[in-house]
Formats: C-alpha cells, sequence, structure tokens
C-alpha cells in the first residue's frame, strides 16, 4: 500500500475524525448514490465489467466497489485498456492493487494497433486514441461479451460529459446517441438492452474532482504516486510539460529534458499527460493547490485540444 | 507562462473547515425556449468564480465562432455541450453542473425548453429540491411556463423560483414584473407549489444574480444566489417508517447472507423487528454493515448491507419494513407524464420498474388527461408524447409501494415499452386501487419470445399421456393452478373438454381419434407461440402421433410426461366406468383393452401414480420446469 501522509496539518487531520463526515454529510450521500448505483450494475446485467484506467477516479471506484459487495468481492472483473504508453509507475501500481484486493484483472492492448506500430508521436494523438484506446476498448467488450462496462467519468469533467446520463445506453456497434438518450428519473435506470447493445454506468456521475480528492483523502485510498509532487524529468512541448517516462520519446532538435518537481492532475499514455510544476507532496497539500487552482484538470490531457467537439465526438465512437 | 504553473498558496487561502459541511441544494432550471435557462445557470457559474482561466479562455474564443451575442461572452455555450445545441443555439438535453459558495454546494440541472423535450426537462427536475422557472418578461407566462409548472407540482417540487428574465427588454417596469408575478402565484397556487420567490433579472448582465440591480431599485427582495443559499427545503424523510427495497441479495460464502439497498425512509437499529414484504415475514435485524463500518443503527439515504436474525427467503424487488405496512396491491392509480413519441396504448403491456422491482404492466383506463393552457381535465383515449394524464393500471403481480406523495422513492416508477425499450412514460402512484374486473386486453404484433419474457417464463407444451383413468387430467389440472399461483400464464386443453367444443364433429373411429390429437397439437403449438405453457392432458397412445405433435414446436418446447398408472391400477379405480363398459362389449377399441398402448420410449418425466400422490407429482413436474429454466 502506499503510504500517504495524510496528517500533516492539524485542521486537515481534524476535517477526517470522528463522526464529521457521517451520514448527512456531502461525500456520504454521493457514496451512497455511488454505491446504489454499483448494485443496480450487479444485479441489472447479464456480465458487467468495470473498467480501470489506474487513476484517480478508477482508485475512488475500485474503493466503492470494493464497500458496495463487503464483505464479498464485487462480482464483476477489471478490465484495463492498456496502450503501451501509460506511466511505469501506472503499470506496477494496477498490478499490485489487483493482487492485494485479489481482484480478476483483464488487460487488453489492441494487437492490430502494435503491429502497425501506432505510436503516439508519429500518428498524432487522435488517431493514436481512436486506435489504441477506442478501438481496442471496443474489441476487449466484444471478445468478452460484456453487456455493461462501469467507468469512472464525472459530469464535471467535460461538457458533452455533463450531459451523460448515469446508465449511458450503447447501440450494437458501441455508439452514443446524444440526440436521444433515455430519460432517467429518480434513482430508476432502465437497463433494458436488446442483443448485442450495451450499457456505459457512471457511478461518479455527480462527483467533483474536489470530491474525488476529499474522499481519497477520508478514506486513505491508495493512488499513483504521479499526484504526488516530486522530482521528474521533463521536457515542454506545444505548450505543456511532458514526462520523459522512457526510452521511446523522440527528442526534438533543442529539448533536453529538466529535472523538475512536478505532479500530474490526471494520469493517461505519458506522452498525452501534461505535467503541473508543484511542490505538494502530500494529500492534504494536493487538495489545498486544488482549491486554489484557476485551470481545469483537463487543461494537461493534450487529446481534448484537437477540436472543440472532440470529445462528444470520440464518445460517440465509443471512447469512454 | 505557457504551461500551467500551480499556484502560490496563502494561509487566507487555505481552505475552511466549515465549508465541507456545507449542504448540497440539487435545483433545475426550466421554462420556455430562449427565455435564457443556460444563459442564467452559465451566469451563476461565472460569478460564484467556479469557471477557470482555461474555460474562460475557451469561452471566449467560443463566444466569437459560435456565440448568439455578438462576440460579448455567450454564457449558454458553458452549458449547450452538445454539437447539435451549438449549431443550433439551443439546449436539447439536460446539463449537470456544479458550482459552490461560500455557504452551499449546488448540482444545477439545466433542461431544454422546447416541448419535445419535455422528458429531459423531467430527468432533471425528477431529484431537485427547487426549480428555477424563467419566464421572458415580454412574453410573460406561455404554454410552456404551465407545462413545466406542472410537472414540477407532480414531480413534487414545492420550491420554485420565478425569474422574470429579460427586464432590460421592457424597460425595468416594475408594473409588469407585478402582472406576470399575479399571474404565476395564482397557478401555482392551484397546482399546490407553495414557495414561490418572484425576483426580475437581467441574466447576460447579472442583475439581481449575485449583487442586487442598480437598475431596479423598486425591487427589495433576494438575489437568486441569496434566496439559493438561504432557502429551507429539508422534508425529512428520516422520520417516516422504515422502508428498504432490497437490491441485492450478498452470499459470499455459506456464512454470510446480507440484503443490500439504499433506505428509502425511516431509521433502523440492530436488534429491531422487521417484515419483508410483500411474503409478510418477520425477523429481527441482526447486523447493520455501512460503507463506513458496522453500526448499531443507519437511516434514510444510506447504502447498507443488513443481516437478518431468521432464515427467511428475501429476494430483489422485495421490501423491508418496519412500522405501518405499506401498500401492497396489483392495482393502483397514478399521474403520468408520457415520454415515447409512440403513443400510449391501453391495454398494451409495459414494464414497470418501480424501486428495485419490475413487473408487467396494463394501462387499463385513462381517466382524463390535462389539457395544459386550461389545466382542465379532459376525457381521452391515449397520451402522446410530452402529454400529462392520469391512469388505472394492472399489474402482473402484487406491487409493494406508499404514494408518491408520502415517498417518492417508494412511489415513483417508470415504464418501459418492452418491444424498443425506450422510456415511455414517468409515474407517480397516487392511489391504491382494488382489483378491477374488467381488464381488456390488446392484441401484440410481437413474438413468442417477447410474450414469455414478459410471463417469465419459456413457452412449451406438457403433453400428459397415459391410459384411461390414470390421473392425467387431476395432474395436469393441479399443475395449472401451481402455475397460476406463480403467476405464469398457461392453459389447459382437456381431451374431454376439447371434444366439447373444438372437436365435437369427432366421433370415437381411429381417423377420428387421429384428428382430435392433431387438432389438439395445433392449439398446443398456437399457445406456445403466444408464449404460453400448454398443457395437454389425452390418451394419445400411438407413438407416431404424439411424435407428430412433438414435430409441431421446435426443439426444447415438447415435454412429454407419461403418466405410467399401471392398468389393473385404473381399471380398479374406473372413475368414469369406461374400464366396465369396454370389458362387457359396449366400447370397441378401447385402449388398453382390444387397442394397444404404446408406452412413450424416452419420456422427459414418468409418473406412477400408484406410486406418487397427486401433490408430489405435481411439484415433479414443477420441478423439472424451475431446472430446465422453463420458469
Amino acid at each position: 500500500m502506499l503510504d500517504i501522509p495524510t496528517t500533516a496539518e492539524p485542521a486537515l487531520a481534524e476535517r477526517t475524525s470522528g463522526e464529521q463526515l457521517h451520514a448527512a454529510s456531502h461525500l456520504r450521500r454521493l457514496e451512497a448514490e455511488s454505491i446504489h448505483i454499483l448494485r443496480e450494475t450487479a444485479a441489472e446485467f447479464r456480465k458487467p465489467v468495470m473498467l480501470y484506467s489506474i487513476g484517480k477516479d478508477s482508485s475512488v471506484l475500485l474503493h466503492l466497489a470494493m464497500k458496495a459487495f463487503h464483505p464479498g468481492k464485487p462480482p464483476f472483473p477489471l478490465l484495463h485498456v492498456d496502450t503501451t504508453w501509460k506511466f511505469r509507475e501506472m503499470i506496477s501500481f494496477r498490478d499490485r492493487r489487483a493482487r492485494e484486493l485479489g481482484i480478476d484483472l483483464i488487460v487488453h492492448t489492441n494487437n492490430d494497433g502494435l503491429r502497425q506500430g501506432i505510436d503516439p508521436f508519429t500518428h498524432g494523438s487522435a488517431r493514436y486514441t481512436d486506435v489504441m484506446k477506442t478501438q481496442a476498448l471496443r474489441q476487449a467488450l466484444d471478445l468478452h461479451g460484456f453487456d455493461a462496462a462501469i467507468g469512472g467519468a464525472r459530469r464535471d469533467e467535460e461538457k458533452s460529459r455533463a450531459k451523460e446520463r448515469v446508465f449511458s445506453h450503447r447501440s450494437a456497434a458501441h455508439r452514443w446517441d446524444p440526440k436521444n438518450q433515455r430519460p432517467e428519473l429518480w434513482s430508476l435506470y432502465n437497463t433494458m438492452l436488446a442483443p448485442g447493445e450495451s450499457m456505459r454506468v457512471f457511478p461518479l456521475s455527480n462527483w467533483t474532482e474536489l470530491d474525488v480528492w476529499d474522499y481519497i483523502l477520508l478514506e486513505d485510498i491508495p493512488i499513483v504516486p504521479l499526484y504526488l509532487a516530486a522530482p521528474r524529468p521533463v521536457v515542454e512541448r506545444d505548450g505543456a510539460l511532458i514526462m520523459v517516462d522512457d526510452e521511446r520519446m523522440p527528442l526534438l532538435a533543442g529539448e533536453e529534458p529538466h529535472m523538475r518537481s512536478v505532479r500530474f492532475r490526471t494520469l493517461g499514455c505519458y506522452p498525452l499527460s501534461g505535467a503541473t510544476v508543484s511542490t505538494a507532496a502530500t494529500l492534504p497539500e494536493i487538495v489545498r493547490e486544488m482549491m486554489a487552482s484557476r485551470t481545469s484538470e483537463r487543461q494537461g490531457r493534450m487529446i481534448d485540444r484537437d477540436s472543440p467537439a472532440s470529445m462528444e465526438r470520440k464518445k460517440a465512437e465509443g471512447y469512454f | 507562462m505557457s504551461y500551467h504553473e500551480a499556484p502560490t498558496i496563502a494561509a487566507s487561502d487555505a481552505p475552511r473547515l466549515d465549508q465541507d459541511d456545507r449542504p448540497t441544494l440539487r435545483f433545475v432550471t426550466c421554462g420556455s425556449v430562449d427565455d435564457g435557462k443556460s444563459t442564467l445557470v452559465g451566469r451563476l457559474l461565472y460569478d460564484s468564480k467556479t469557471l477557470l482561466d482555461d474555460q474562460l479562455d475557451a469561452l471566449a474564443s467560443e463566444s466569437k465562432t459560435a456565440g448568439t451575442t455578438g462576440g460579448d461572452l455567450d454564457f449558454a455555450l458553458l452549458v449547450d455541450g452538445l454539437q447539435a445545441e451549438r449549431e443550433q443555439g439551443i439546449t436539447i438535453d439536460v446539463a449537470y453542473r456544479f458550482f459552490a459558495t461560500k455557504l452551499r454546494r449546488f448540482i444545477v440541472a439545466d433542461t431544454p425548453g422546447h416541448a419535445q423535450y419535455t422528458r429531459n426537462m423531467a430527468t432533471g427536475a425528477s431529484n431537485a429540491e427547487l426549480a428555477v422557472v424563467l419566464v421572458d418578461a415580454r412574453k410573460g407566462v406561455i404554454t410552456q411556463t404551465r407545462r413545466h409548472s406542472h410537472i414540477l407540482s407532480l414531480l413534487g417540487i414545492r420550491h420554485v423560483v420565478l425569474a422574470v428574465n429579460k427586464m432590460d427588454l421592457i424597460g425595468f417596469d416594475g408594473d409588469r414584473f407585478a402582472a406576470i408575478t399575479a399571474e404565476y402565484l395564482t397557478m401555482a397556487g392551484q397546482l399546490g407549489i407553495s414557495q414561490v420567490q418572484c425576483i426580475p433579472v437581467v441574466a447576460p448582465d447579472g442583475d439581481n444574480i449575485v449583487a442586487p440591480s442598480a437598475r431596479m431599485p423598486w425591487y427589495t427582495g433576494p438575489t437568486v444566489t441569496a434566496h439559493l443559499e438561504s432557502v429551507d427545503v429539508s422534508g425529512d424523510v428520516s422520520q417516516r417508517p422504515f422502508r428498504l427495497p432490497v437490491q441485492w441479495v450478498n452470499r459470499p460464502n455459506a456464512a454470510f447472507r446480507g440484503f443490500c439497498g439504499r433506505i428509502a425512509s425511516g431509521t433502523i437499529a440492530t436488534g429491531e423487528t422487521i417484515a419483508v414484504q410483500p411474503s409478510g415475514r418477520q425477523t429481527r435485524i441482526a447486523r447493520i454493515l455501512t460503507p463506513a463500518g458496522e453500526r448499531d443503527r443507519a437511516a434514510a439515504g444510506e447504502s447498507v448491507t443488513l443481516t437478518l436474525a431468521d432464515e427467511i427467503d428475501v429476494s430483489r424487488g422485495d421490501v423491508l419494513t418496519a412500522g405501518a405496512a405499506p401498500q401492497v396491491s396489483d392495482q393502483l392509480a397514478a399521474h403520468l407524464v408520457w415520454f415515447d413519441d409512440e403513443a400510449m396504448v391501453a391495454g398494451r403491456r409495459y414494464m414497470l420498474k418501480c424501486g428495485t422491482a419490475s413487473t408487467g404492466a396494463v394501462i387499463t383506463t385513462l381517466k382524463h388527461r390535462i389539457a395544459i393552457d386550461t389545466m382542465a381535465q379532459k376525457s381521452a383515449a391515449t397520451l402522446d408524447a410530452n402529454q400529462i394524464g392520469y391512469a388505472h393500471l394492472s399489474l402482473d403481480r402484487a406491487l409493494v409501494f406508499e404514494t408518491y406523495r408520502d415517498n417518492r422513492d417508494m412511489g415513483s416508477f417508470i415504464l418501459i415499452d418492452p418491444i424498443s425499450h425506450r422510456t415511455a412514460a414517468a409515474g407517480m402512484i397516487d392511489v391504491s386501487l382494488r382489483r378491477a374486473t374488467n381488464i381488456h386486453w390488446q392484441r401484440l404484433a410481437v413474438d413468442k419470445f417477447v410474450r414469455a419474457r414478459l410471463k417469465q417464463q419459456r413457452p412449451c407444451v406438457l403433453w400428459f399421456t397415459g391410459l384411461s383413468g390414470a390421473g392425467k387430467s387431476t395432474i395436469a389440472d393441479l399443475v395449472d393452478r401451481r402455475l397460476a399461483e406463480l403467476g405464469r400464464h398457461a392453459a389447459l386443453l382437456d381431451g374431454d373438454n376439447l371434444r366439447h367444443g373444438i372437436n365435437r364433429d369427432l366421433g370415437f373411429s381411429n381417423a377420428d381419434r387421429a384428428e382430435n390429437i392433431r387438432r389438439a397439437a395445433e392449439v398446443a403449438a398456437l399457445f406456445v407461440n403466444a408464449g404460453m405453457i400448454a398443457l395437454v392432458a389425452l390418451i394419445s397412445p400411438y407413438r407416431s402421433e404424439r411424435e407428430q405433435a412433438r414435430q409441431r414446436v421446435e426443439t426444447g418446447e415438447f415435454i412429454e410426461i407419461h403418466v405410467a398408472t399401471p392398468l389393473a391400477e385404473c381399471e380398479r379405480r374406473d372413475p368414469k366406468g369406461l374400464y366396465r363398459k369396454a370389458r362387457a362389449g359396449e366400447l370397441p377399441a378401447f385402449t388398453g383393452i382390444d387397442d394397444p398402448y404404446e408406452r412413450p420410449q424416452a419420456p422427459e418425466i414418468t409418473i406412477d401414480t400408484s406410486e406418487l400422490s397427486t401433490d408430489a407429482a405435481c411439484e415433479r413436474i414443477i420441478n423439472y420446469l424451475r431446472d430446465n429454466h422453463y420458469l
């Protein structure tokens, strides 16, 4: 288990103590809602799966799933779509967590894409994301016949996500039809599917980024150390700080990795994840930085920049 | 600075402890197209400093290219997140946005104004505690204002902010504002919306949104933000009787059996007595597991796992209750908001989902439809998309519920079209009804699988063959009744009864006997196509005829049951005196006496009633159906 200090500040330590965050509080209400959604998914679908991206939202989602089915194990496996370009620390964290929790982990890579040598540097982020993430995800869902895929997306992340249902219908071709979503009232979810169709389920829909960090702090949830500031080798490229995580990253003329104290607000493929200069090395420091922040977490994600509607289009095509 | 640098933290920026227990208010914005809903929400986000630098940069550049405000910041673009919405400058679906002030957190559902997207407005409103209804000051209260207010009222929303927008376009006319206010308050009173705060605003400029407007000094009430921060919307469901709709049975090992769900109302403590509905069986709470660990008690809103003191049958769809008994009925009356483009059809079967229970449901009668403009109750045969009505429903099995006004979680339901799987309607239960006497069924153009799924069964033929007096009809009759008790749909075709009707033109010649069996097999096949379980009780002595009957349906749909009571026993019973007559030569070619009975070579089930009671025989057949997933 990653040992994350949670008691750096007396004031912050006090927040997590005692009954302060009991039933009525904001985080417990979100927690209860998410657990309700996870149990509905387990009860209503033939073969659900939980998408595990190794990030902070996935960590919270996995933690909630462990709680929802305690003392049993979640009745679904984890699926990680591995592009082979994730940070090395993410992969070791993933394998360790699955082992510690005793949960089935399915790792899927688009081998067609690998054979074609698709990489984020030469093919551009749009093509790379489509082949190694969207197509890979669709392959994995089809291969195993999953009829519901649980993901950690939140509505505060991005404008098209803000429009999406908790139980979001996908056609047999994995397409999202944003103009024709099923009404979704109260906590009553229409889970009916025709053969080949599937559902994407988002238990964290009503959480904000700050809620996620507050909850990680409250529950002492293990996260990938890349979220905490540390000296790391980075180069500046297209206005972002990119960490040189392995020797596959081609350096352009004039680029030279410098050690800087950085952390990541979102984690994905290292060539597409912009770092933030920071010295916040503990969770309480991260939360405080968050509250004073003047930019959104997606600012560091290179793939959202391709066009204003790029997320909606990717989602319509089957991206998470 | 080209990349993002974390801000330096000053002591005063550190989170304040009291901010973390700020309550959350969930509210919805509604009103007609172009009344400025999205702009108002965008303005709230902007003024609450929720928008971050990169989002503001994106807004500024998009306002120039896609905005409808001549290059000024177009706040609607902050919430109209779909490509089609930005292209058309309208809102199609509900957007959920988050912001906070020093006093409260807010989750706002910004909903579309077009009548055709009313279902999305209802989606956003269903979980709201308060609604902000916008009207355009130039137009006042219009049809869409009435429609949305009516839906808010049905959904039980008692708190409304009437935001009279675009006051600048009527010269900040206080008299006009008063007239609109008066008209709205009259309507709200009729709808039972008790708490209305009317506020004149100019959403794009921020007048009376956060700061009081200097341009409307005659208005002395609160701003939108001040009202949202202070309004008391609490309605304590923890004071009502305990209700827990069972979502999931947790059985990780033989030693643990827990029942999971979110408490809909009330509180519960270990040791307290609860009843399982609809069975009514009672037991006590042994343990309460919550996400924060094992506890002695839990309250409404919590997702818990309960273990019980006794091993009693509980499954998903049951409700654990304490205190006053809930309603249990298969007949109810409810308000409906119709969503589907395919109009409501009385007599048609829909899937009803209420809490964690699902059942087939038929709308037996539409009592009335609401004429939105006059709010009058009109008689009508159907509801089209976006219309509101009041209907009686008949359910396939008894449902545990409460009225919607007593308990939202236990009194709300959705209707799902069984063919298209679209969510056809939302329902709010008004009252429980006694069983109606006249239920009209309408035929559907659907296949047997759809029908059978509605009945939660696999269609099949139970073909009882055996000597006269073997007990075929007695067993078949009991199986028929047992299936009805289980809520399954079966039809019994008894040889003697068939000869009174469809086969009354047939005698007992070999040709007529063969035709008798052929017709019974055809009728059974029709029932199977209707998704039903057909029980046929016929001597059917010849293998070839039984084989032909088997060929009439698909593989796995024909279950041959040999009622193999020995001839001596049948003759001893001789319930109709036929053996006596046959022995006396009065009945020629009587099976078993002077005509052969060809025993089945591989029947699915064999029953000898000289060894097995009728009840036990029936149980064996029901178990076979269960084990092989017909039930």
